[in-house]
């Protein structure tokens, strides 16, 4: 971000012909705040993982340099690969399921009836509430003997359930709690979207005989698609790096059937002290998010694009 | 309360100093020194502790500790597993904001001392004019030593509670059966399944089923097959046939009598199953005790038995867990601090933690104190399984630097079991993972 407010003015400069060698001094009291700041809170802290990475480092201990060692290790880590299957997993549940839930509240909420405000305020509450907090509620509800769930289950008929104490049912377990915490988030962007939808297409296709799931598909599917892109895009950074639910609730168990890099690292890093090991793990999962965020800005701009588009 | 002449109380303290003191100044040299309480008076101590029942004991009388010293101490207590991560990282950097630190043993050991982070008070220990003569090595229980000294023999910490593994069993569950407390291990897993019934929701036995949490259940198990996790000559035993067996038995209990859902059960959960007098018999510390005799919590009151761990084919043998105060090596106030050390496993704070069912503290003389062991609240099984477990008891973890991890693969192997998994299969897997760790940590 920094590189890009500090290319911009001197490209404008260059476009109109004046000598940047002169103009970049003058800029550069301006620019200095900012850079220490970047530098201090982000370069640095990035440049010290960097090389604790490349040096085997367990607290209490002394430090060794060992070149690519720990990326060696790291690889051949099938507790690493695990984790990073459960990260995908989690985030793509958690991405995908508040959206398809928010959408749809959205639309119920964009309709006018009665005490409408007042049911979007509560519907809005899991959002505000701590997560921790929640995790705890759930974890009890999910207990297999106390847990108010089976005893629902139990009135319909269906057995108990072990929820987050079974190795396959865990992280949807987890995904239940994401989803029932940010579906308002996604609702209330997309609520937005559906506000700042014009009216007339809606007119002209009624003239032209559209049914309501056509003006649905046809009209505000993609005049609401940026808005869907950005729910995208903050759901996947938060569920991707969540880390106090699944840590509170399960703290990556059963064995390690929901830990995601985040805990796995975590652990490796705080548990076992391996600060060098936990490091590399930490580079490889930032360029997997990096990687992860220019595909994600590729198909926002395609979709802001095919949005101009249509307009 | 407690007093007599070798255990003296503060007020004790304080006249027997202040006539000392008295002495010194009218030119008689007193003929043994007394502990002067007073002499740091106006310091001010940081102390880090872990939030439990036993620091809980701490904290509530502390203020007697700045009266009878004058030493202002700031004390923080923590849930233990951020504890113990905040003390490493803070020790690790060599300038830790706290000057003692409440350490469990049982993980943090040998990471303690090779990382130098606790000073040498074998020193302090022998100095009349910092220890109270009723305070010498010779009082702590033989687990006490082991943890506290160091591989040169050097005593580096103050024990302060022991935690044995008991079987705390539900006396109504087992009467309906007809059966009695089991006598070896054998007759514990028949027993199991003989209460066990899924219709009735009422089930034989609970333990750790949650990773790294569960790991000493099998190492304990272990231990009455007559084995331990790493033997004398330091290489991992954990492929051997007892070590096989162990988690054979583990595999079975928790699968066939235990609660669906064990696999997740920490302490706590297991703790409240107990509580709902579903559960036969529950394996864990004597410091989970307190609950079941309260009634606001408990529907067990007066139906528990508390007994020592049954007899397995290589013995009978109680899984041994303690933790401890230090004196951190980069502290300015070690004196101070030490004599905080000191006050925390005194006769009289001792008597409290007991009292209370909060803890067992390490020294025999607070143990067999008639007077003391009158005022326990806890039935008197549970002290009864206290002494015995004493006598049998055997150090459950070994004593490594990557004890977490040694929980956490071995951990997650247990798991599995409950999974279905095969026991062999899963403990070849987990050392094949767990022997590289062990090499880097003492390489």
């Amino acid at each position: 971000m920094a590189s890009v407010s500090i290319d911009n003015p001197m490209t404008e400069a260059q476009d109109k012909g004046s000598k940047p060698s002169v103009l970049a001094p003058n800029y550069w009291p301006f620019v200095m705040p900012a850079l220490l700041v970047v530098s201090a809170v982000i370069v640095f802290p990035w440049l010290f993982t960097l090389w604790m990475s490349v040096n085997s480092w367990t607290l209490g201990q002394p430090r060794t340099f060992i070149g690519l060692a720990n990326y060696v290790r790291l690889m051949q880590d099938m507790r690493f690969w695990e984790s990073l299957w459960h990260t995908t997993t989690y985030t793509a549940l958690s991405v995908v399921l508040p959206l398809f839930f928010g959408t749809l509240a959205a639309l119920v909420f964009d309709a006018k009836f009665p005490l409408r405000g007042f049911l979007r305020g509560i519907f809005v509450m899991p959002m505000m509430a701590t997560p921790v907090a929640i995790a705890l509620v759930w974890t009890m509800m999910f207990h297999p003997q106390l847990g108010v769930l089976n005893y629902l289950l139990s009135f319909v008929g269906i057995g108990a359930q072990e929820w987050i104490y079974n190795r396959v049912t865990v992280i949807p377990s987890l995904v239940v709690v994401e989803t029932w915490q940010w579906t308002p988030l996604v609702m209330l962007i997309v609520l937005g979207g559906l506000a700042a939808i014009p009216r007339e297409p809606y007119e002209s296709a009624e003239i032209d005989g559209a049914n309501a799931w056509q003006k649905f598909r046809y009209l505000t599917v993609p005049m609401i698609a940026p808005f869907l892109m950005i729910a995208v895009i903050i759901r996947s950074i938060d569920a991707i790096k969540s880390f106090d639910i699944i840590y509170a609730m399960t703290q990556g168990g059963p064995g390690t059937a929901s830990e995601t890099i985040n805990i796995y690292l975590y652990n490796t890093a705080f548990a076992y002290y391996d600060i060098g090991y936990g490091s590399a793990m930490a580079v490889v999962f930032f360029m997997i998010i990096i990687a992860l965020s220019f595909v994600l800005l590729l198909v926002r701009a395609r979709a802001n694009w095919s949005d101009m588009e249509s307009r | 309360m407690t007093t007599s002449i070798l255990k003296p109380t503060r007020r004790s303290f304080l006249a027997a100093s202040a006539a000392i003191g008295g002495a010194a100044l009218i030119g008689g040299r007193p003929a043994a020194a007394a502990v002067d309480w007073k002499r740091f008076s106006g310091t001010t101590l940081n102390v880090n502790l872990v939030k439990s029942p036993r620091s809980d004991t701490l904290t509530k009388y502390l203020p007697e500790f700045e009266s009878l010293t004058g030493i202002k101490v700031n004390a923080e207590a923590t849930p233990e597993q951020q504890q113990r991560q905040k003390t490493v990282i803070e020790l690790s950097t060599g300038k830790p904001s706290f000057d003692v630190v409440h350490l469990s043993y049982h993980v943090q050991k040998r990471q303690f001392e090779k990382g130098g982070w606790l000073a040498d008070i074998s020193g302090f220990l022998k100095d009349p004019n910092l220890t109270d003569p009723s305070l010498t090595e010779g009082d702590f229980a033989e687990a006490g030593l082991l943890f506290a000294k160091d591989a040169k023999g050097t005593l580096r910490s103050l024990p302060f509670s022991v935690d044995y593994w008991i079987v705390y069993w539900n006396k109504e569950l087992f009467e309906k059966k007809g059966l009695s407390y089991p006598t070896s291990l054998d007759e514990l897993v028949a027993a199991a399944e003989k209460i066990t019934d899924p219709s009735a929701n009422t089930y034989g036995f609970v333990a750790r089923g949650l990773k790294n949490a569960n790991t000493p259940v099998w190492t304990s198990f272990m231990l009455g097959y007559g084995a331990s996790t790493i033997g004398p000559d330091g290489k991992i035993n954990t492929l051997s046939k007892e070590a096989i067996e162990a988690a054979k038995l583990y595999q079975r209990l928790l699968t066939k009598s235990a609660p669906p859902g064990v696999s997740g059960f920490n302490w706590a959960e297991a703790q409240s199953a107990f509580l709902q007098g579903k559960i036969g018999m529950w394996f864990d510390g004597v410091g989970f005790a307190p609950p079941i005799e309260d009634p606001q919590k408990s529907r067990v009151v007066g139906k528990t038995g508390y007994s020592v761990m049954p007899k397995g084919p290589g013995g009978q043998a109680a899984g041994t867990f303690g933790d401890g105060l230090g004196v951190v090596e980069a502290s300015t106030k070690k004196e101070a601090a030490y004599l905080f050390c000191q006050w925390a496993i005194s006769h009289d704070m001792g008597a409290r933690l007991l009292q209370a069912g909060a803890g067992v503290p390490f020294r025999q003389s607070i143990l067999t104190d008639a007077k003391v062991r009158e005022g326990v609240k806890m039935p008197g099984a549970w002290l009864d399984a206290v002494a015995g477990s004493g006598k049998v008891s055997k150090l459950a973890l070994p004593v490594i630097i990557p004890v977490t991890e040694f929980r956490d693969i071995y951990g997650v192997a247990l798991t599995n079991m409950i999974g279905g998994a095969d026991a062999e299969t899963e403990l070849k897997n987990a050392t094949a993972q767990f022997e590289p760790v062990l090499a880097r940590s003492e390489g």
